[in-house]
């Protein structure tokens, strides 16, 4: 075991060459870049044994790794944004072809106007298409979910591409000290590849020629069968690692200061180290907070949400998204889970387009919710936390849909 | 190497019962294809008329293990295949793509231009039936001059798009054409293709009965009228050196080619331009540009011979 | 509304279904039946030389033992590619309907 000062992408390619893989394929975008690059430096230092395919775009490069995959190769892509956005259609078609994959997403704001700095509208906008996806907070969660990523992945029981989130230059660029696992311990933990078929003269199978109707409707409730299957996975692998790696991280969402909390904080990605630190400030004050950080977005866990929010009062969630027109995605998701428990619920969209919040804002927004439910019950479905400087400037978009 | 039509087993080539036309160009490839490479490849085919003709799962109408892949992806994810199959020491597999018109001219360009660039060891076929016949018969960046399709109603304005040209321009090892009017041709393009290490292309006419408006029977007939006109020369385009292809030598000589009239009539989707003269005069013009190319392209990439040959002429 | 109302999946259940063919005649049903025209071989005047079977986009032209060719009406479209190519005519194509 070796501790290197390792960028969030650097992280990645670390874990991509422990995992042994052996196809590479990457289209440059900011701030993906020096995870592709790094790559080509391993591979063409003799570090790393495997073909780097430098496609013309990020279409061609989901489709090189997807049909590496096919062929039976451990395979592994890295985007962000428009480049996700770019590769939609092959993202759909390798989650139907039940290819297992893992592909890196450097979460980063859509243009118009261009803008390189970090939301979560790319990952969320792969939502109902079958990968599973998942958020890391810190560099060292980047390393293990993207090792993590090919074990999931490859069980027989999921058989579904994963994507491992990371924060745009909150993580990718930042460094931090990481634990980079030894070959041999890697070797022994993660098995030889495994995929449910193979395009090869051997098999002489074919993918993907046209199905009747009912038996596609099947195949796409054998993928749900799988995601649901894929709960139990995560959660086991999750629980091995810590065995043998000495890190876990609590599977599909970990539960920060949850012990005799009333209320609850529910978010994903990096950014929830920024509210974990509000949650200490507000804990330090006596006020019965806890936060729920959601690692996996899809599967969505249901089950693991309702055993930890089921004593709550009320939950806020913060989104680093949303769908326009609508609510955050998360607070979407959330609030479909807790229905049933009635309790008090709001969903704050803040943080797009790179928007920084701090710890202090968290705090804030988190104690005026608690305020507000102590009083009764509240329902806001949506609210916009706007920048600092145009917060009052501005008139809010309707905070109420719901009477009291 | 010929090919011993006697020599070769009694296979099924392609599945019978498959969903093709009656008559299709693309079914014959097939056959020549699997006449060619055997039990030694697999197919990467994107959206088109070969993804329909495979049928309905679970059976397939194609005798090849084959990826079907979205619409502009198929050299893309042909060369990810290769490069699996070389880390996994499965060197000998031929990766074969096999793409419509619409597929490597226009949707396909992309990634065709950047598989050929990056010489990916793939043998990358366009089957070439002038328009997007699939979805009905749209008019692609293939189709010919004067053509009729569901979208140039009164024929198509400009030019058939020289991808051969295109393909020797991006400097791969082997660029050819072929149609399946002549396919022993063919099969021997695709055999000498296999020996070759690096991107090859070959681009395949494929006459469609139900697109261009003729009678089923005629698919073979018409593909050689178009290499008798004049108007696709069969050629080869090996490391650096460009050859005619025996079948079209002698069309070099416009006096040797059939007239176009000949070729057009049978289509239907040039009924409209039979009496119109100066248009068909526009197709001969087109035709004898076509020859102009091929002489630059002989000049070009056989200097050595070029020079001979004006020696013998002092 | 309690909690309990969701059901935990307790051994979740897998089944495995995915867009996976292989080769096999008859993808697109009993073809034969789109025929209005059906070929027929006079072995009298085939010399096998086997263009035919060559051009054939259906793979249903059979080689014979001696050489000749006979056609596999179960899937033969009757598109007359194989009348057309026949050198020596051969074959006829007679209407079925």
């Amino acid at each position: 075991m070796v501790v290197k000062t390792l960028t969030g992408n650097y992280a990645v390619a670390y874990a991509v060459k422990l995992a042994r893989v052996q196809v590479v394929s990457a289209y440059p975008i900011t701030p993906q870049t020096t995870i592709v690059e790094k790559l080509s430096e391993m591979i063409e230092k003799g570090e790393m044994n495997a073909r780097m395919i430098r496609v013309e775009s990020e279409h061609s490069a989901l489709a090189a790794v997807y049909g590496a995959a096919s062929a039976g190769a451990r395979a592994f892509t890295a985007t962000a944004s428009h480049g996700l956005l770019y590769m939609h259609e092959v993202v759909w078609w390798a989650a139907g072809a039940r290819v297992p994959l893992v592909m890196a997403v450097v979460a980063r704001a859509i243009g118009p106007p261009w803008n390189i700095h970090v939301d979560h509208q790319d990952i969320f906008d792969q939502r109902d298409s079958g990968w599973i996806i998942a958020f890391a907070q810190e560099n060292q969660e980047v390393l293990d979910l993207t090792l993590q990523a090919f074990k999931i992945s490859e069980d027989p029981r999921v058989y579904l591409p994963m994507m491992v989130g990371l924060e745009g230059f909150i993580l990718s660029h930042t460094m931090a000290p990481v634990d980079i696992p030894d070959q041999e311990l890697v070797d022994s933990w993660l098995p030889p590849r495994r995929q449910p078929y193979v395009i090869s003269p051997d098999t002489m199978y074919s993918m993907g020629n046209i199905a009747p109707d009912e038996d596609h409707y099947m195949m796409r409730y054998s993928m749900a069968a799988a995601m649901e299957a894929a709960k139990q996975v995560i959660d086991e692998v999750d629980k091995e690692y810590g065995e043998i790696f000495g890190r876990s991280y609590g599977g599909l969402i970990e539960c920060y200061k949850c012990d005799g909390a009333e209320y609850y904080v529910v978010i994903t990605g990096s950014w929830a180290g920024d509210a974990k630190k509000a949650v200490d400030s507000l804990r330090e004050k006596g006020v019965p907070v806890g936060l729920v950080r959601v690692r996996f977005i899809r599967p969505w866990p249901r089950e693991r949400l309702l055993e930890a929010l089921s004593g709550a009062k009320g939950v806020i969630v913060f989104d680093r998204a949303v769908s326009m027109g609508s609510v955050g995605p998360l607070f979407a998701d959330v609030a479909q889970t807790l229905y049933p428990l009635g309790i008090s619920m709001k969903g704050v969209i803040a943080g797009l387009t790179g928007v920084d919040v701090k710890p202090s804002v968290f705090e804030e927004a988190i104690a005026g919710f608690i305020k507000e439910a102590e009083e009764g019950p509240v329902y806001v479905p949506s609210e916009w936390l706007l920048p600092r400087k145009y917060r009052g400037k501005y008139p809010s978009i309707p905070r109420e849909v719901v009477a009291r | 190497m010929t090919v011993n039509l006697r020599k070769l087993p009694d296979l099924k080539y392609v599945m019978p019962g498959n969903a093709a036309c009656p008559g299709c160009p693309e079914t014959m490839g097939m056959r020549y294809l699997k006449m060619a490479y055997g039990d030694n490849f697999v197919m990467v085919i994107p959206a088109g008329c070969s993804s329909v003709i495979q049928g309905i799962w679970p059976k397939n109408g194609i005798n090849a293990p084959v990826l079907n892949i979205v619409f502009a992806a198929a050299a893309s994810a042909a060369s990810g295949m290769k490069a699996a199959f070389d880390m996994l020491g499965k060197k000998d597999i031929q990766v074969v793509v096999w793409a419509g018109d619409g597929g490597t001219g226009d949707i396909g360009f992309q990634a065709l231009s950047g598989a050929a660039e990056r010489d990916e060891d793939i043998v990358y076929i366009c089957v070439d039936n002038e328009a997007y016949m699939n979805t009905g018969i749209q008019r692609s960046s293939l189709t010919p001059y004067g053509a009729w399709t569901t979208t140039t109603w009164t024929g198509k304005k400009e030019h058939k798009k020289n991808l051969p040209l295109i393909m020797i321009a991006h400097g791969v090892k082997y660029v050819a054409t072929a149609t399946v009017g002549y396919p022993t041709d063919f099969i021997e393009k695709l055999q000498r293709a296999a020996k070759i290490k690096g991107f090859k292309y070959i681009h395949l006419l494929a006459p469609c009965p139900v697109g261009w408006r003729f009678d089923p029977a005629k698919t073979g007939e018409i593909g050689q009228l178009a290499v008798k006109t004049g108007l696709f020369p069969l050629f080869e385009y090996v490391e650096g050196k460009f050859q005619l292809s025996p079948l079209s030598k002698r069309y070099k000589d416009p006096a040797k080619r059939v007239p176009v009239t000949e070729y057009l009539k049978l289509q239907g989707r040039f009924r409209h331009l039979l009496d119109k003269p100066e248009e068909i005069r526009k197709i001969e013009e087109y035709i004898d540009s076509v020859w102009y190319m091929i002489d630059v392209l002989e000049k070009a990439f056989n200097p050595q011979a070029e020079a001979q040959k004006l020696l013998r002429t002092l | 509304m309690k909690a309990e109302a969701y059901p935990v999946l307790e051994e979740p259940k897998t089944f495995f279904l995915a867009p996976l063919s292989k080769p096999a005649p008859g993808s697109a049903g009993k073809t034969g039946t789109w025929r209005t025209h059906k070929p027929v071989v006079n072995l009298e005047k085939c010399t096998g030389c086997l263009l035919c079977w060559l051009y054939c986009p259906e793979n249903t032209v059979i080689k014979l033992e001696n050489g000749k060719v006979a056609i596999d009406y179960e899937y033969c479209k009757g598109c007359g590619v194989c009348a057309t190519s026949c050198p020596f005519d051969a074959i006829e194509m007679v209407p079925e309907v």
